[in-house]
């Protein structure tokens, strides 16, 4: 459905270097920022695994998933229910099993959903994340609307040594921030392997893949399982930094603004998706601090600068914005020649 | 618990006892409902169809025509003027943001539409706050239509929600005389059919779209209009009916209005007797409804 | 590779200034913010969408209040921080850290949605920021999750509604419907009506819910008339409200089941319903034509400086700011004392023009609940439908 746009899928030299001063601000940041901003960029870095897992889908396989929100928010549900009232549970416990929990909704919702193509499949993905967020909203046992709360952050102990406190919040930021780094890799050694290759495949033409001789069913319901459990892992994270999980994180806003994200950055690479989770938040909060200008509070207003600024991109940026680092370090080079 | 009166239906009585007028005004509230949510739904098929735009701002052009009726009947003392004008200002807007915005997106890829009327959606939703502020309104039904017809000893059935039902018809059957029986109908589904050959055939391609998608703002605009009698005007309403708008569309299949108008008047059937008999469920049915059809016909029900 | 070692460096050097930039921008409010001494107010409230209304009229209330007082909060300079919470749960926490560590208030005071109170609440509690509650009505604010720092100082979801039955059976309407949105807040609402209804002798005939934010009733309409009750109970807010009203006197059942619910049902609506509210009865802990001087004062004060008319967010507003200064006034502005703070917060009776009212153990209002019903597009109070009611407080483990 998607038609096969060239996905940037190897970093010219400008984003490369954009890229590593990126890992190295992100390294250096905590022993710079408060304790706000730490927690500020924490959940970038969770929002970004989110996206990355959509950017699997999306990018690489064609698949626009509108309900890729649920298999987020039910890893959070995971865990605050695997999380006992009183005491802390561990990491070791309750992470596999939580990103466990999503990978294998999505396993089964995939068999459904992925025989659908195009538009439909966008709308049947939609059916089944906002079945799922009734499911959570309309039932008391299992929090309702007013959603539960995770009392601790799980343990993170080996043979009675702790190994990590995740109540530092520096110490969650760089557990968060290896987790990123880990899925990328990850997704990355995917992308240019065999199964990552036939997924762009296709992406590009699924009927010749078919003609090749692929079973195209399987490779798409690997790769919206593998998505379902890394948005899983995302929404772990974020139970385990926030303590709070609600049904609206498995919502139809939180599914399209993971889409803007992957959009906003640009497609099939992973980066974009880091690069469009981090801009999007970025953007979405300079606009909601905007000062007084005169009597007119602009800040109040930021819905307008944040679809004016959407509209923009989309217009004028529709690679994202690693496509569009990408145009301007060719016309550098260009120019220099 | 048994109703006097009437012999309950046997289908129902396992789930929830219902008389046969109960059940005969269930259903009536079914077809109001669906052919409301047709008529939104019309519009959003004829886009998505003719011009492959998937448009996500759809739920805006309701809530624009729901401040409109609020505004203009206000100005001109009347709804039913307001209805023609708002009808003339709204079609006039969506051919400018037709010329300013969309003809540039037909080629392009379906996630840039998402993305752009994502967007939009941002921007209308602040326009409207700027213009019209945040609070409640109501907005008066003509004193003609006020009435309430007696059905049973307890309920009444109020006359403008027919007259609601009937507006819808009649541009229901307009919508199909002007595509199947008119020159304008003939070449819209020429184009749709196969672009680049109806412009070489001489067929004014990029203004049949605009014409097409001014119609369907229009609809979406006065599906608003004439639902803001009853359900008064308020910031967000748009989003609510958009989700229940676009499950309409998919299950019709993208571009049949005729399918729309089947699968609206499901819908209806489906939400009203749902809250009814299975309320634990009821939020989940419709979608359950969309999964099960798609699955069962994975392009919708009159595939185009 | 077209690039030279100009276009190297250019991307570099330059990319090294936007991060360098865009750090220290994010650092700048940090470093901007030296201690002035002022006393920060931190407001979280709805400023866009559904609720914007009820937000607007909240921080009317907070202002009118301290500009009443002096202006001042225990002697000291106010700086406020507003935050808009755009009703969305998933960023409450967020949200609320916005203002607890990067503003640094000493007070937050909010919000309406009760998901995002749930939010704003684990905040505080991990914080002990002292927060206070201006609507929100969720019950586990000042029942299990109660804490010595979050007072509230609106109502509890089940408080109005507890009024409800008392008034309906002494009317004669013994069987009753119970109508709402499946959700949370409908859930304690029924809780209370249940409680309230059951024990003055009245029964439940059915319990109707439909998803939210779900509103075409037709369906749920037809239903209430087939079962023929002697009344509808029900509890609806916001553009909601005026719709339920408009369509079940259009459905003709207006004038022969009466409609009672909690008072929220007509709170603002007044004007969207049109003739379809008239004669609705409801309960809650405000009306507008409160006959006692406390009341007129404070419309007449609030209209004049907003040049609209208050309802009962403004009145919770309100309240929130005459305790928040009372409590200010107690420790001379010095809210880093928190014993003498809370102590004298939860012993201070407000002279609100609801009426006067003190706070329960759980650091909920104990108040009277007003009857009202709708004549001429007002709400007009006919009795009061519960004298003193407090909220249970069930699991709190607070004092």
């Amino acid at each position: 459905m998607s038609t096969p746009t060239a996905n940037l899928e190897v970093f010219p030299r400008s984003v490369r270097l954009v890229l590593w001063l990126g890992l190295a601000a992100l390294a250096a940041f905590p022993f710079a920022g408060s304790d706000f901003y730490v927690q500020m960029v924490t959940r970038m870095m969770i929002l970004a695994i989110f996206a990355m897992s959509l950017d699997l889908l999306q990018g690489v396989s064609g698949l626009v998933s509108l309900g890729h929100a649920a298999y987020f928010g039910l890893a959070g549900y995971a865990l605050a229910f695997l999380m006992p009232q009183n005491e802390a549970a561990s990491l070791w416990l309750t992470l596999p099993l939580s990103v466990l929990a999503s990978g294998l909704a999505a396993l089964v919702i995939g068999f459904f959903v992925v025989r659908t193509h195009g538009i439909y499949f966008i709308m049947v993905t939609m059916a089944f994340a906002q079945m799922v967020f009734f499911l959570f909203f309309d039932n008391k046992a299992l929090g309702g609307s007013d959603g539960l709360y995770i009392n601790f952050k799980p343990t993170v102990n080996l043979g009675g040594w702790t190994l990590m406190d995740l109540d530092n919040k520096k110490t969650l930021y760089f557990f968060t921030l290896a987790a990123m780094l880990l899925v990328y890799g990850f997704l990355r050694r995917l992308l240019w392997s065999p199964f990552g290759r036939a997924l762009a495949g296709i992406r590009v033409n699924e009927h010749r893949m078919r003609a090749l001789g692929f079973g195209t069913f399987g490779y798409k319901l690997t790769a919206f399982s593998l998505a379902g459990a890394l948005a899983g892992l995302a929404g772990y994270l974020w139970g385990v930094q926030t303590g709070y999980i609600n049904p609206e994180l498995m919502g139809f806003h939180m599914s399209a603004h993971a889409i803007m994200m992957v959009i906003l950055g640009g497609m099939g690479n992973f980066a974009g998706a880091i690069v469009g989770a981090f801009g999007f938040e970025v953007v979405l909060h300079l606009f909601k601090d905007l000062p007084q200008v005169g009597s007119v509070q602009l800040g109040k207003h930021w819905q307008l600068w944040m679809g004016s600024f959407i509209v923009l991109v989309v217009i004028f940026a529709p690679r994202g914005l690693l496509g569009l680092a990408d145009r301007l370090g060719r016309h550098k080079g260009a120019a220099d020649e | 618990m048994k109703s006097k009166g009437g012999t309950c239906l046997p289908f129902f009585s396992a789930l929830h006892p219902m008389d046969f007028p109960t059940f005969l005004i269930q259903l009536l509230n079914s077809v109001q409902y669906g052919l409301l949510l047709f008529m939104l739904a019309a519009g959003l098929t004829l886009i998505f169809g003719i011009m492959g735009v998937v448009n996500l701002a759809h739920g805006s052009f309701y809530m624009l025509g729901a401040y409109l009726a609020y505004s203009l009947s206000a100005q001109l003392g009347s709804l039913t003027l307001a209805l023609l004008v708002g009808a003339l200002l709204s079609v006039g807007f969506g051919l400018a943001l037709e010329w300013l915005l969309f003809r540039h997106f037909y080629k392009r890829d379906h996630l840039d539409q998402v993305l752009l009327t994502f967007g939009l959606i941002y921007i209308f939703e602040e326009l409207r706050s700027m213009i019209w502020g945040d609070d409640v309104h109501g907005v008066a039904i003509p004193a003609l239509l006020g009435e309430s017809i007696p059905l049973t000893a307890n309920l009444s059935y109020p006359v403008y929600r027919l007259f609601m039902s009937a507006v819808c018809v009649a541009l229901a059957l307009g919508l199909y005389l002007l595509i199947s029986k008119t020159r304008l109908g003939m070449k819209i589904r020429a184009g749709a059919f196969n672009r680049d050959m109806a412009e070489a055939l001489g067929i004014n391609i990029k203004l049949i779209h605009a014409i097409v998608f001014a119609i369907g703002v229009g609809l979406a605009a006065v599906a608003g209009m004439i639902a803001a009698p009853v359900s008064s005007v308020y910031p967000n309403m748009g989003s609510q009916v958009l989700i229940m708008c676009f499950v309409v569309v998919v299950i019709g299949g993208i571009g049949s209005v005729r399918g729309a108008l089947i699968s609206a008047l499901l819908v209806g059937l489906v939400d009203t007797f749902g809250k009814v008999l299975l309320p634990s469920v009821s939020g989940m049915l419709v979608y359950m409804l969309m999964a099960a059809v798609l699955l069962w016909k994975p392009e919708g029900l009159f595939k185009q | 590779m077209n690039s030279t070692p100009t276009t190297r460096r250019l991307v570099l050097t330059r990319s090294a200034a936007v991060i360098g930039a865009a750090s220290s921008g994010l650092l700048l409010p940090e470093l901007a913010k030296a201690q002035s001494g002022k006393l920060r107010v931190g407001l979280m409230l709805p400023y866009t969408g559904t609720f914007a209304q009820l937000g607007v009229a909240i921080e009317n209330g907070v202002r009118l209040a301290i500009n009443e007082q002096g202006g001042k909060l225990g002697g000291r300079e106010i700086e406020y921080f507003k935050v808009d919470d755009e009703s969305e749960p998933s960023k409450g926490i967020e949200n609320a850290n916005k203002l607890v560590q990067r503003d640094k208030v000493d007070v937050l005071i909010g919000t309406v949605h009760s998901g995002v109170q749930m939010g704003i609440h684990k905040v505080a509690r991990d914080s002990g920021v002292l927060c206070l509650i201006p609507n929100a009505g969720v019950h586990m604010a000042t029942r299990a999750q109660c804490a010595p720092n979050v007072f509230r100082t609106s109502f509890s979801n089940s408080q109005p509604t507890r009024a409800l039955g008392a008034a309906m059976v002494a009317k004669g309407h013994k069987r009753a419907v119970w109508i709402t949105w499946k959700y949370a807040a409908g859930d304690e609402a029924f809780e209370g009506f249940k409680e309230g209804y059951l024990a003055a002798g009245g029964t439940i005939i059915k319990e109707l819910g439909l998803p939210f934010p779900n509103v075409e009733f037709q369906a749920l309409l037809t239903e209430i008339a087939a079962l023929k009750p002697d009344a509808v109970a029900c509890f609806f807010a916001g553009g909601a409200s005026a719709k339920f009203m408009i369509d079940y006197a259009a459905a003709g059942l207006k004038d022969k089941i009466p409609l009672y619910g909690s008072g929220f049902l007509t709170e603002g609506m007044l004007d969207a319903a049109g003739p379809a509210a008239e004669g609705v009865m409801t309960t809650l802990h405000y009306g507008d034509s409160i006959e006692t001087p406390r009341n007129k004062a404070f419309r007449l004060e609030y209209a004049k400086a907003y040049k609209m008319q208050p309802d009962v967010y403004a009145v919770q507003g309100y309240d929130t700011g005459l305790l928040l200064v009372h409590g200010a006034n107690a420790v001379k502005g010095d809210l880093n004392n928190k014993a003498v703070l809370y102590k004298a917060m939860e012993t201070v009776t407000i002279d609100s023009p609801r009426g006067k009212w003190t706070m329960s153990k759980s650091h909920n209002p104990i108040q009277d609940i007003y009857l009202r019903v709708v004549q001429n597009k007002e709400n007009k109070v006919i009795g009061v439908a519960a004298k003193a009611l407090a909220d249970s407080g069930a699991g709190c483990k607070m004092g």
